[in-house]
């Protein structure tokens, strides 16, 4: 099942400039390990040494936030987009 | 001054540029320059002989050039809350009072002030922003000043005030349906595509160190001194981390000295994610959806949670929450003592504060600033229901000579 995943500026050195791919996953966590099989290197940084995303990524399914799913394992289906978004402050 | 932005995290360094994040790993870029070689150099005196505003400290700033329309930032009142002091039963309580800042009555005027002009030299035409409201009023009237471009983006819910206070310096205005998260995400996703100067993004580092001159002045303001104590508001969490590192600054300068500051952060309990990291004792923040009136702490998933919450465990401080009542009477608390009115953020600010002080956490007879960022005729939503007026009478000297004498507890 193929699900459309948009790239941030920050890791388009490894889609090769691409902002969108397509990668296969029935959860967030296997969508992740298909874009590494793709794409050599491009989850290297994404995890903590606990295995949990780094606090400095956002990864959403649809709109959401997948800290407010079930994280790394938030399901996914194939008309789903998953945007992966570098962390920002405000106020 | 060599211009240099470091990851706070691996500490690969860049030069100057309009970026965020470190390419490798991700973590936030700061400015960081280790401004040793001006021990001896900047000096009390000199800095003392300077013209009143964030700018006499301006070596300690990531800026060349200060746009002429933000020269009369900063150096707001520290104000010794008397009142205040003897209603909680403390010694020596001071309020850094930035509800009085130029020109759009909050702290973020110091933070967007410092953007701007690295906007100005990055060539950028357009500037904008993701705001819980401040923010959107200090970058909407900069740029107006400087004849720049904007795209402000606030959650559709916000305070009126807050949105005619952005509107009519002729800001381009976009309101989103949702929490300020959601404002953020889109904001992230706008920044990625158009190449504008996003202050809270893609100038991030360069932004944040303006609050720095909240933390220098009331250094400087207290005589050079430390407080014991130092209370903060907190949203994204930046401005706690900056006033601790205005503190090492001016003591790695010998502009003061050596002493603890314990810092303190505060939210709504409605929205508490870096509060509850603290006070649970947690390596991790939790992420919350934003239920609280002070809308301009209503940042669920704060990007600088981490770093506020180590300042606190460092400093020896904690965190604290308040609920909404506690916002209000905080606020009314602040007006009826010291006559300072303050937005829901201060409200939060000084319900902590007493809670800090009334558990004994806070010695009541140790030094202790309070920070006031931002101006209560914005946030008049949340108090509206809580104040009323003593009577309503015709216009007769009668009526209101009934009125006074028959008056009893009406009158305050
Ligand atoms: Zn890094």
């Amino acid at each position: 099942m193929a699900v459309a995943v948009l790239i941030p500026t920050v890791l388009r050195k490894h889609t090769a400039g691409k902002d969108q791919v397509a990668a296969q996953g029935a959860s967030v966590r296997e969508i992740l390990r298909d874009l590494e099989t793709q794409f050599r290197g491009f989850t290297q940084n994404l995890y903590a040494e606990d295995g949990d995303l780094k606090p400095f990524i956002n990864i959403y399914v649809n709109e959401e936030d997948i800290r407010f799913l079930q994280d790394l394992d938030t399901p996914v289906q194939s008309n789903d987009t998953v945007t992966i978004l570098p962390a920002i402050a405000g106020g | 001054m060599a211009e240099d932005l470091k990851c706070r995290e691996c500490g690969k360094a860049y030069s100057a540029q309009p970026a965020a994040m470190c390419e490798e790993c991700f973590g936030p870029l700061e400015f960081n320059v280790d401004y040793s070689q001006l021990a001896g150099i900047l000096t009390r005196e000199k800095i003392a002989q300077r013209a009143k505003n964030m700018w006499r400290y301006r070596e300690l700033l990531p800026i060349t050039n200060v746009p002429a329309p933000g020269a009369s930032i900063g150096f707001t009142p520290l104000v010794v809350a008397n009142n205040l002091a003897k209603h909680w039963g403390v010694q020596e309580l001071y309020i850094k009072n930035d509800a009085v800042n130029f020109p759009s009555l909050s702290f973020k005027d110091r933070v967007v002030s410092v953007a701007i002009a690295k906007a100005i030299d990055f060539g950028f035409k357009v500037v904008g922003c993701a705001s819980t409201g401040n923010l959107a009023n200090a970058v909407a009237a900069q740029a107006a000043a400087c004849r720049l471009k904007t795209c402000i983006l606030i959650p559709s819910d916000l305070e009126p005030a807050k949105i005619t206070g952005t509107l009519i310096y002729g800001a381009n205005l976009i309101a989103v349906t949702g929490n300020y998260d959601e404002v953020n995400r889109l904001c992230t996703q706008i920044a990625e595509r158009y190449q504008w100067g996003f202050v809270n993004v893609n100038l991030r580092p360069y932004y944040a160190e303006g609050s720095k001159t909240y933390g220098f002045e009331i250094l400087e303001q207290l005589g050079w001194k430390t407080p014991q104590h130092i209370i903060v508001p907190m949203a994204g969490g930046s401005l706690i981390t900056k006033i601790q590192k205005a503190v090492q600054e001016f003591q790695k300068l010998g502009l003061i000295e050596q002493s603890p500051c314990r810092i303190y952060g505060a939210q709504a309990e409605g929205c508490a994610p870096i509060v509850n990291m603290v006070k649970q004792g947690l390596d991790r923040l939790r992420p919350v959806k934003p239920n609280t009136i002070a809308k301009s702490l209503a940042i669920g998933n704060p990007a600088d949670g981490i770093y506020a919450a180590r300042v606190m465990r460092q400093s020896g401080g904690t965190g604290e929450s308040a609920t909404d009542d506690e916002i209000v009477a905080g606020i009314r608390l602040l007006a009826t003592t010291e006559g300072i009115f303050t937005e829901t953020a201060g409200g939060v600010m000084i319900a902590a504060a007493e809670k800090l002080i009334r558990s004994g956490k806070i010695p009541p007879d140790e030094s202790i600033v309070l920070s006031i960022t931002g101006n209560g005729l914005k946030t008049q939503d949340a108090i509206t229901g809580s104040v009323k007026i003593t009577a309503t009478i015709k216009p007769t000297f009668q009526d209101f000579q009934r009125t006074y004498e028959q008056g009893g507890e009406a009158w305050q």
